[in-house]
């Protein structure tokens, strides 16, 4: 067996405006590369057939970096997953990133594969797309002018998103948590470097006298798209946490799944899972954050 | 003019694909440095086997999965030497990049450190992994020089060894990884 992708025609842009025209002039009919990990697989397997394609390695000495500055992290979209994992900036201030990126594909993948290209592809399973709606993350888009979308706009349905055909991801804006955060990154799938059956990412902000001043959950892999788990935040937000309560708000999370039935389980099955790691990351969030002792969650 | 557009596109439809000019690339592999003009479909892994004529590099799944295509490539990642799935790109992707192959490891007729760990701890039954998982133990070995068997294990999780000879393949890195860092050379 040989997967040929078919034939297409090259062009490896120097700067960011010449990517926009050559995109602007071929509307639909072209495609973006980046570390190329979501777009070679698909053309190989001809379910994707782009007349055109437009490489960006020419872009990444400016397209590629890690920037902590103030309250905000500014990430190039072109940066590697492999560069997020590694980051010990990252691994200080917005540590779910890291944990995060070592659950993508395998070395390999994450050596290649972009965190931009990931997010533009938006793949329903994928990782990033989860961990940047628990963060609150802006996305910047440049279609020739530049435009800001926030996370929560930007994911419409499966492999669809807010960016328009002749507009490229630029940078990742993530605002910086408060130090005393706690955060989860959960994801279980069936086989090491897999797609997630279900992934979820949580960041919880204490307040003062012990309860949760804030809370994002964030659900993968079990809708058309990823989603906030609005309804299981209300349950916790203002909140001094309780196993009860986590319980009840991670059912509430999995009353918002809409999952369909797969190679990787039936639609209960993928509920039953969905309620299962949400409740783990909540615990292992509260935890981090000194809201629950250990102990109080012996049975998970 | 809208109507002259359409009519246009229609024409580049019928006349199918339009024929791939092919694209010049200069790519260095194992220290001898190759130019060709190829077609922009064509896979790096095709490119290293077929056009360049190494075939220790090879094809298991062709889906990224496997890792029997891992090669070492530079200028991905900064300047450092960073496994890659050849399946998985285009060789002109990889223009103007350095690659290391398996037949690029031994060095005056002696073997790399991980080939001849390989060897003594048995750690290939067939062989067909082997060539990739060497790649790819190299390039974990340079991101962790000094690894625990479970980071042994997560590292090499993106290749697959069918007749699942894990066990001596883990001990085998382990050992590499000890003389790599006595010899202090990675290469």
């Amino acid at each position: 067996m040989r997967l040929i992708p078919r034939s297409f025609e090259y062009v490896a842009p120097k700067t960011l405006q010449e990517a926009v025209s050559i995109l602007r002039k071929y509307k639909g009919e072209a495609k973006v590369l980046a570390g190329g990990h979501s777009l070679v697989p698909l053309m190989k397997l001809r379910l994707s057939n782009p007349q055109v394609v437009v490489d960006l390695k020419y872009l990444r000495p400016k397209l590629a970096y890690i920037k902590v500055a103030g309250k905000t992290v500014r990430i190039g979209a072109l940066t590697r997953h492999a560069e997020i994992e590694h980051s010990a900036e990252l691994k200080k201030v917005v540590p779910i990133m890291p944990a995060a990126a070592e659950w993508i594909g395998d070395m390999q993948v994450r050596n290649m594969g972009t965190i931009g290209g990931s997010l533009a592809h938006a793949d329903p399973a994928a990782d990033w797309p989860v961990v940047m709606l628990a963060l609150n993350a802006t996305f910047v888009a440049n279609g020739g002018a530049q435009r800001k979308i926030p996370a929560t706009k930007f994911f419409l349905g499966p492999f669809t998103t807010a960016l328009k055909p002749h507009e490229i991801l630029t940078e990742i804006q993530v605002p910086v948590p408060p130090s005393n955060h706690g955060w989860s990154w959960k994801k279980f799938e069936r086989k090491a470097g897999d797609f997630a059956t279900v992934n979820t990412a949580v960041i919880v902000v204490p307040g003062r006298k012990g309860e949760i001043a804030d809370v994002s959950i964030a659900v993968g892999a079990v809708h058309v798209r990823p989603f906030r788990a609005t309804d299981a935040e209300k349950v916790l937000k203002g909140e001094v946490p309780t196993m009860d309560l986590i319980r009840e708000a991670a059912e509430k999370a999995a009353a918002m799944s809409e999952p369909s039935a797969d190679l990787r389980g039936s639609v209960e099955y993928k509920r039953e899972v969905t309620k299962v790691f949400v409740r783990r990351a909540l615990v292992e969030a509260c935890e981090r954050a000194k809201l629950l002792k250990p102990e109080a969650a012996v049975v998970r | 003019m809208a109507r002259r557009a359409a009519v246009r596109t229609v024409q580049r439809r019928a006349r199918g694909p339009v024929p791939q000019a092919k694209v010049p690339i200069r790519v260095k592999i194992n220290g001898v440095e190759y130019s060709h003009e190829v077609e922009p479909r064509l896979l790096l892994v095709h490119y290293i086997r077929d056009v360049v004529g190494l075939t220790g590099t090879h094809i298991g799944c062709d889906t990224s999965n496997c890792g029997a295509c891992t090669v070492l490539m530079k200028g991905t990642w900064g300047n450092e030497w960073r496994a890659v799935k050849s399946c998985t790109l285009y060789a002109v992707q990889a223009d103007g990049a350095e690659i290391i192959t398996i037949e690029g490891l031994a060095k005056n007729g002696e073997l790399h450190p991980l080939q001849k760990a390989f060897w003594e701890h048995h750690a290939l039954q067939c062989g067909y992994c082997t060539p990739g998982m060497i790649l790819a133990a190299l390039g974990f070995l340079k991101l962790n020089p000094n690894p625990t068997r479970e980071e042994i294990r997560k590292g090499i999780s993106g290749n697959l060894c069918r007749c699942t000879g894990y066990v001596n393949i883990v001990k085998a890195i382990e050992a590499a990884a000890k003389e790599i860092r006595e010899k202090g050379s990675w290469i």
